[in-house]
């Protein structure tokens, strides 16, 4: 049966099977799979180096896989990297912007890339400028922007061919929580207006926070797949316990509470997820006697299982 | 991957916005120094020179400084701008986002420095027309040397910041490659008269000498051969060079 069929069936925007990149030094992706449908965000997580922004560089053709196919759109990005090109945009990690001139024309040279007739590039300029809230700066020089709104601007530039697809490398690093939030609700609305969204990001509240599917790549290798929810669940224990306490009461702990419980342990810092934190919480009592440590209760989060199935691949790296 | 001139022409159009609001900034001072070269040397020192190859000395400096103009615009346009959008702005990696591939940058830099060339050649040319420095029709012919050696120095530097490892390096571009072809490209004095036999062989190799010469013959009214050689020079270097480009940018933006 013919692949693109296939593709086309099940209606994936992205599609990647075995990708592999391989540098002079060091493999980049390793035999990643993709497989992203259509109207979801998608989160590609992982420590600083963990290899992800090379796969989005393949997806719009710019870094060639050593070995394995992408698909875009159900096309081949080897061959129809133009017509891909047309249909996604991407924001990079660094804000690639005139820094001399207003968002307002930042926005119609980089419309002008994708050809867009200088009337319809005026009503989306328009569009976007109050999509993004950047009104209020349309005509004053980038240079003099506010790394948030710098960062709107780049996302807005993404947006100036309206896209089916939307590539975000790291949207917020570095942004204070205000803009953060902002602009959060903003890449929620475009995936409620339909369209795809693929992110990559080192926050794990922000993955749980937008992403319907994640994947955590470390090393260049998927670790794991699926949904946040799903992800906690199987990974961990709903409720952590988290305080600090030194590997000999940890040993003591362990001894009274037994197997039933994940741990994760960062310097001093031990975190224990348990279906019921109750025992928990009442053996490191039991140990401090009168005077009691700080203890924090909580939900287990996405950050937890990204600390615990990364954890052996950061202890590698240090 | 290919070429698409309609998205060639976005880049130039991205350097060409950006440009109609600094002109007045990076328009000036290159444009001043050919005409101090010509009153300085031309007026300054011609004072001093009864004639050279067949006449003033200021007359004799005028189709060589226009092709030097040329040169510098494109020049400067595809080193150090080249350069930083490569670079530091990531300006490329931004348009590679888009359907706008290597190539399409690479005509579309090139085309604009080509305008760049245009817009100091021709201004220097208008200067000298207006000093009454023009001889006679066949010297507009010189105009058309202009976008000529604006490709042929546009060719030259991006092949060569394409390859450039830092930015430091260009000024062994500027001093050890461009001042010499300055100095000693037939604009200051004709070498056909310094150097005699093989010399005069070896030096057909200086780019800069054959736009001169093809601007000296339009200023003389005198055709000869040697146009045709002297244009075969510019059209092949910028084509070889070109080409060897297009293979450097589309490693640099991929990879």
């Amino acid at each position: 049966m013919p692949e693109n069929e296939i593709s086309e069936e099940k209606n994936f925007i992205v599609e990647t099977d075995g990708v592999t990149k391989v540098y002079e030094s060091k493999t980049a992706v390793s035999n990643l799979d993709l497989a992203i449908p259509a109207g979801i965000c998608f989160g590609l997580l992982g420590p600083n180096g963990a290899g992800k922004t090379t796969p989005l560089r393949m997806l719009y053709g710019v870094t060639e896989p050593t070995r394995g196919q992408v698909r875009v759109f159900g096309q081949d990005v080897a061959r129809k990297v133009r017509a891909i090109r047309t249909r996604l945009g991407v924001t990079l990690q660094e804000n690639v912007m005139i820094d001399n001139l207003s968002p307002r024309i930042n926005l119609r040279i980089f419309g002008r890339h994708h050809l867009i007739p200088e009337a319809e590039l005026t009503r989306r300029i328009d569009h976007l400028l109050d999509f993004l809230e950047l009104r209020s700066h349309e005509d004053m020089p980038v240079i003099t922007l506010s790394g948030g709104f710098q960062r709107r601007l780049a996302v807005a530039m993404s947006l100036i061919n309206d896209p089916e697809l939307l590539i975000l490398d790291e949207p917020t690093t570095g942004l204070d929580p205000a803009v953060r939030h902002a602009l959060w609700s903003k890449i929620r609305q475009l995936k409620s207006d339909g369209k795809t969204v693929l992110l990559t990001t080192h926050y794990m509240d922000e993955a749980e926070r937008l992403c319907d599917q994640v994947m955590i790549v470390a090393g260049g290798k998927s670790i794991r797949q699926g949904p946040p929810r799903e992800l906690i669940q199987s990974e961990l224990h709903p409720e952590a316990v988290e305080f600090d306490c030194t590997e000999a009461e940890e040993q003591l702990l362990t001894n009274a509470i037994g197997n039933g419980v994940v741990k994760l342990r960062s310097g001093n810092r031990l975190m224990v997820f348990a279906e019921d934190a109750t025992p928990v919480l009442n053996e490191v009592h039991k140990m401090d006697g009168g005077e009691r440590r700080p203890v924090i209760v909580r939900p287990a989060n996405l950050e937890d299982v990204f600390l615990s199935v990364t954890g052996a691949q950061l202890g590698e790296d240090q | 991957m290919s070429l698409s001139l309609r998205h060639a022409v976005s880049v130039w159009r991205r350097n060409a916005s950006l440009y109609r609001r600094t002109w007045k900034s990076n328009l000036l001072p290159n444009f001043f120094e050919p005409v101090f070269y010509l009153t300085a040397i031309g007026i300054g020192v011609g004072a001093y020179i009864t004639e050279m190859g067949g006449v003033s000395y200021v007359e004799f400096l005028v189709p060589g400084l226009i092709c030097v103009s040329a040169m510098h615009g494109a020049s400067f346009e595809v080193t150090y701008n080249v350069f930083v959008r490569l670079t530091y702005e990531k300006t490329y990696s931004g348009m590679v986002t888009t359907p706008v591939t290597p190539d399409d940058i690479l005509v579309g830099e090139v085309l604009w420095a080509l305008t760049r060339s245009c817009i100091y050649g021709g201004g220097f040319f208008i200067v000298a027309a207006l000093f009454g420095l023009m001889p006679g029709l066949s010297a507009l012919l010189a105009a058309l040397v202009i976008p000529l050696t604006g490709l042929m120095f546009a060719a030259i530097g991006i092949a060569v910041t394409l390859r450039l490892p830092t930015i430091e390096l260009f000024s062994f571009y500027f001093t050890l490659f461009l001042t010499p072809l300055f100095l000693f490209s037939d604009v200051f004095f004709p070498i056909s008269e310094r150097l005699s036999g093989g010399w005069l062989q070896v030096a057909e190799i200086l780019p800069l000498l054959h736009p001169v010469r093809l601007a000296r013959a339009a200023f003389a009214g005198e055709m000869s051969w040697l146009v045709l050689w002297d244009i075969a020079y510019i059209l092949i270097l910028s084509a070889g060079l070109l080409l060897w480009a297009t293979r450097t940018i589309r490693y640099r933006l991929s990879s």
